[in-house]
């Protein structure tokens, strides 16, 4: 098989597991996230989807990364066997502990800048929509803006075209249903998939291909320590101040017991496409991004 | 003509016949792919079923698949025995000398098993010449450029061009139809057969039989348990199941208005079955399907363009007697079809692989087993009313009937049922299935008085126990005409419906027309096992389901 140039990452997080019976709760309503298993994001499985598309499609290599305790070693197995990686990086480290979305974010940006430097340009990083968990789906849109690269959300359909390095996806605005627009974008470029997202494979040889990854992945995860790759604060050349909890601006304040209902907690809303808003929010981060950047 | 992916070879099943023609092409080095439209081969096909190996044949399964009996196989046939039934008088005969007639070895099998194993052989050996096999991809046409048979259009993927195509599709096979070779319109070209797997610890099989782990039984039965439909009934021994069915002239069957899952029922409540089956009867599953009678439809230029028909598809489905031959001519047919691909390779008439695989058929023997031509002879006898009503009044005169009971008919009998040459000129008429063997087991037979415990299930209950995948909103089958006299006969004759059962397929509503009633016949393929028993008896647009929907057969 020609092997393409594409080079992309999944980023998935773990999520507890919070079907019946695995979770489990405290006397005060909190979750014991040490009792409860943690699985793959439940919508991370979109972008996922997408990730193994471009990879039957074009070829080339995909990476896992996540950014969370050494059992999240777990969620990126898992993500061998649905997306079929190559391998999977794991950023994780005592200090990264109790991080919100925006030190995860600058984080993760770490993680992108030290992979391009040892492992090889990126053109494409997938990230899923909402974390089962709660979380807000800001993520991916901070990650995208920490790094500098456009990022395009809600996508139902992609289509890549490797030569001319740029992205063609149909996506819902504003997440509404009834519109329904094509957008172009070039790589490197962040994809947040819609949950609708649907791959199509149109092709045999595309089956094929679908087919012998899947059998290659099989051997590949049962034994997925020799491809996971951990990298701590350290090797991410963090500056402590701005990760984990020291750099978390958003408090948590309960979690409600009830896995479906919102969380009770103070995080300010911010829509991206709001231009003031947005600058506030990009103030505040500015020295995060610059202690990610070196 | 747009740009379309291109393959050596495709081929259209992955049962029996296209695992053969599949597995062949690979070991020339010919890339394939193979496009089967269940979630796994096996889980939309039904056989009794025993797999002959001939020794006259040039290809049997297991030249093609080495390992193929120790793995995808269940028991062999060791014990062989037709019984002749009038109501509970039974006369037994020792078929052994009919069934090692040409016989290599001879095998029990259950499709999923054997088929998804077949699968893994065909992915593992087309893979290495870049195809491989896809499940879940239905076939839907023949992609043509300028009228020429050039490739495949499929539900699921893109239109793919090849320069050999290989329909190995089975009965129904649509591909067939769309290159007029086989239409599906005359019932007494087919026969329709129904089974049901039931469970059985193997050693409880080993004594109910009276056998040895490593050994098997066949059973057959004909004679007045099924009335006056014309077929007859099997019990297989597996692992650890039985296979237990019938197989009917799908005429006999529209013409007695008989109901299948009733004649099946008959043969598993006849008092013969208890010395095998108790109270403990437990049906795995219930399936059907139709199956072609080569002798009538057997296509001698089984091709068009690069399109070469292997099996069922092409109508070689050899009834030999009460010996059903299906399994292993799809074999043969399926490997001949990738030996004349090679050999003509390369050449520009499209037609010369289907021509030298014609020639393949004709010269390895393998035409004349499936159309005999002493066939040809003895039906244009055998249906001439007049000539089988004498016989008849013969046999059910006290003389004929008193002449087939003395002692030297009785030997004589055993040697013609014994007899390749006989069974295979035997008539389709009643003499044949059901005067004959009654007349035998009143005259000859024993009478048993066995208590049979057996309690079928109903037909609500088996379709209730069926795995199905349904594409809602997209029916694979519609009734073109609603009259009882253009599709009433498949409220019978399909295998899920019944009169006054609104659970099933077909069912018949009187509806009142301004001031009038009428009967009209109404048709929900929820329940629908794909038999294709309606396409032929009733009036639709008849298709199979998109891949991967509609039943999924767990034994088969
Ligand atoms: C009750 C019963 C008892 C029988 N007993 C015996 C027996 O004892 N011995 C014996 O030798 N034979 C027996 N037969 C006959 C035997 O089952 C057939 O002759 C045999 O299966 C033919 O093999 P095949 O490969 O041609 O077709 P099949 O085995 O029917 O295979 C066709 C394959 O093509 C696939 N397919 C169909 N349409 C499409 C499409 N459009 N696109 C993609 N894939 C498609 C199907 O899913 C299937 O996998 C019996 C049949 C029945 C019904
Ligand atoms: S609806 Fe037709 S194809 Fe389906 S089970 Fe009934 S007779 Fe067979």
């Amino acid at each position: 098989m020609v092997e393409g140039s594409m080079r992309s990452i999944v980023l998935t997080k773990g999520v507890p597991d919070f079907s019946e019976g695995a979770v489990s709760f405290d006397e005060d309503g909190h979750l014991e996230r040490g009792k409860t298993p943690t699985v793959m994001n439940p919508n991370d499985g979109f972008a996922v989807r997408a990730a193994l598309q471009t990879k039957v499609r074009h070829g080339g290599h995909v990476s896992g990364m996540s950014m969370g305790p050494p059992g999240y070693a777990d969620v990126l197995k898992e993500a061998m066997g649905s997306v079929y990686t190559d391998d999977s990086y794991l950023l994780s480290d005592r200090e990264l502990a109790a991080s919100d979305t925006w030190a995860t974010a600058i984080t993760l940006s770490a993680g992108l800048e030290k992979y391009q430097e040892e492992v090889g340009e990126i053109d494409l990083v997938f990230a899923g929509f909402k974390s089962a968990d709660g979380e807000t789906g800001q993520t991916g849109p901070q990650t995208a803006w920490a790094m500098d690269w456009p990022i395009v959300t809600h996508v139902l359909a992609l289509d890549i075209d490797p030569d001319e390095r740029t992205l063609r996806a149909k996506r819902l605005v504003e997440g509404d249903r009834d519109e329904i627009e094509t957008v172009e974008a070039p790589l490197p470029c962040f994809v947040v998939t819609d949950p609708e997202f649907q791959p199509t494979y149109r092709k045999a040889s595309h089956r094929l291909t679908h087919k012998r990854l899947r059998a290659e992945t099989e051997e590949r995860a049962a034994d997925h320590d020799d491809h996971l790759t951990t990298w701590s604060q350290e090797d991410l050349n963090l500056d402590p101040d701005y990760i984990g909890l020291d750099g978390s601006p958003t408090i948590v304040s309960s979690v409600d017991p009830i896995p479906k209902a919102p969380s009770e907690r103070e995080a300010t809303m911010v829509d991206p496409d709001e231009e003031t808003e947005m600058s506030e929010v990009l103030e505040e981060m500015q020295p995060y991004a610059a202690g990610a950047g070196d | 003509m747009t740009e379309y992916e291109h393959y050596e070879a495709v081929v259209v099943g992955c049962g029996p016949g296209g695992a053969a023609a599949a597995a062949r092409l690979a070991d020339h080095g010919v890339e394939t792919l193979v496009l089967e439209r269940g979630t796994e081969a096996g889980s939309k096909n039904v056989s009794g079923g025993l797999i002959y190996a001939e020794e006259s044949a040039p290809y049997t399964i297991d030249d093609l698949f080495e390992g193929f009996r120790e793995e995808a196989g269940e028991r062999p046939v060791t014990d062989y025995h037709i019984h002749n039934i009038a109501e509970n008088s039974v006369k037994t005969y020792d078929l052994s000398d009919l069934h090692e007639d040409d016989t290599d070895w001879c095998d029990a099998v259950l499709r999923r098993k054997m088929d998804s194993w077949l699968e893994r052989r065909v992915h593992e050996k087309t893979s290495e010449t870049g195809g491989g096999v896809l499940t879940n991809v239905r076939v839907n046409g023949l992609l043509r450029d300028g009228g020429e048979i050039v490739g495949v259009t499929c539900d699921e993927l893109d239109p793919i061009k090849a320069d050999l195509i290989v329909g190995a599709d089975g009965v129904n096979s649509e591909l067939a139809r769309d290159a007029g070779l086989m239409d599906w319109e005359e019932p007494d070209e087919w026969f329709q057969g129904v089974k049901a797997v039931v469970d059985m610890e193997p050693d409880v099989i080993d004594d109910r039989f009276d056998i040895e782990p490593d050994e098997g039984a066949a059973h057959l039965f004909s004679g007045d348990l099924f009335e006056d439909v014309r077929g007859g009934g099997f019990l297989y021994t597996n692992e650890d199941s039985l296979s237990i069915g019938t197989v009917f002239h799908l005429d006999s069957l529209v013409e007695q208005e008989a109901e299948p899952h009733e004649l099946l029922d008959a043969l598993l409540t006849h008092p013969l079955l208890a010395q095998w089956v108790r109270d403990d009867y437990h049906e795995r599953e219930y399936a059907a399907k139709l199956v072609p009678d080569s002798k009538k439809v057997a296509h001698e230029e089984p091709y068009r363009d690069r399109l070469v028909l292997v099996g069922d598809a092409a109508g070689q489905m050899q009834a030999q007697g009460p010996i059903i031959k299906g399994m292993n001519h799809a074999v043969t047919a399926g490997a001949l079809a990738a030996d004349a691909f090679v050999v003509t390779r390369g050449n520009t008439d499209s037609e010369a692989v289907g021509r030298r695989y014609a020639q393949m058929l004709e010269k390895s023997g393998t035409m004349d087993k499936l159309r005999p031509r002493r066939y040809e002879i003895s039906r244009t006898l055998g249906e001439r009313d007049a000539v089988t009503n004498v016989v008849e009044r013969v046999l059910e005169s006290p003389v004929g009937s008193v002449a087939i009971g003395n002692p030297i008919a009785n030997r004589l009998l055993k040697r013609a049922y014994n007899s390749p040459f006989l069974v295979s000129m035997l008539p389709d008429t009643k003499t044949g299935y059901v005067t004959l063997p009654s007349i035998i087991g009143e005259e000859h037979g024993r009478s048993i008085h066995w208590e049979n415990e057996i309690e079928p299930p109903t037909l609500e209950e088996r379709i209730g126990d069926l795995t199905y995948d349904t594409d809602i909103g997209n029916p694979h089958i519609e009734l073109r005409d609603e009259s009882v006299e253009a599709s009433g006969a498949a409220v019978h004759a399909c295998p899920v419906s019944a009169e006054d059962f609104g659970g099933g397929c077909y069912r018949s509503e009187t509806v009142a027309t301004n001031g009038s009633e009428e009967t009209l016949v109404s048709l929900d393929t929820q329940p629908c096992i794909e038999c294709g028993t309606c396409a032929v008896v009733a009036d639709t647009d008849w298709e199979h389901p998109r891949g991967g929907k509609g039943v999924e057969y767990r034994e088969g």
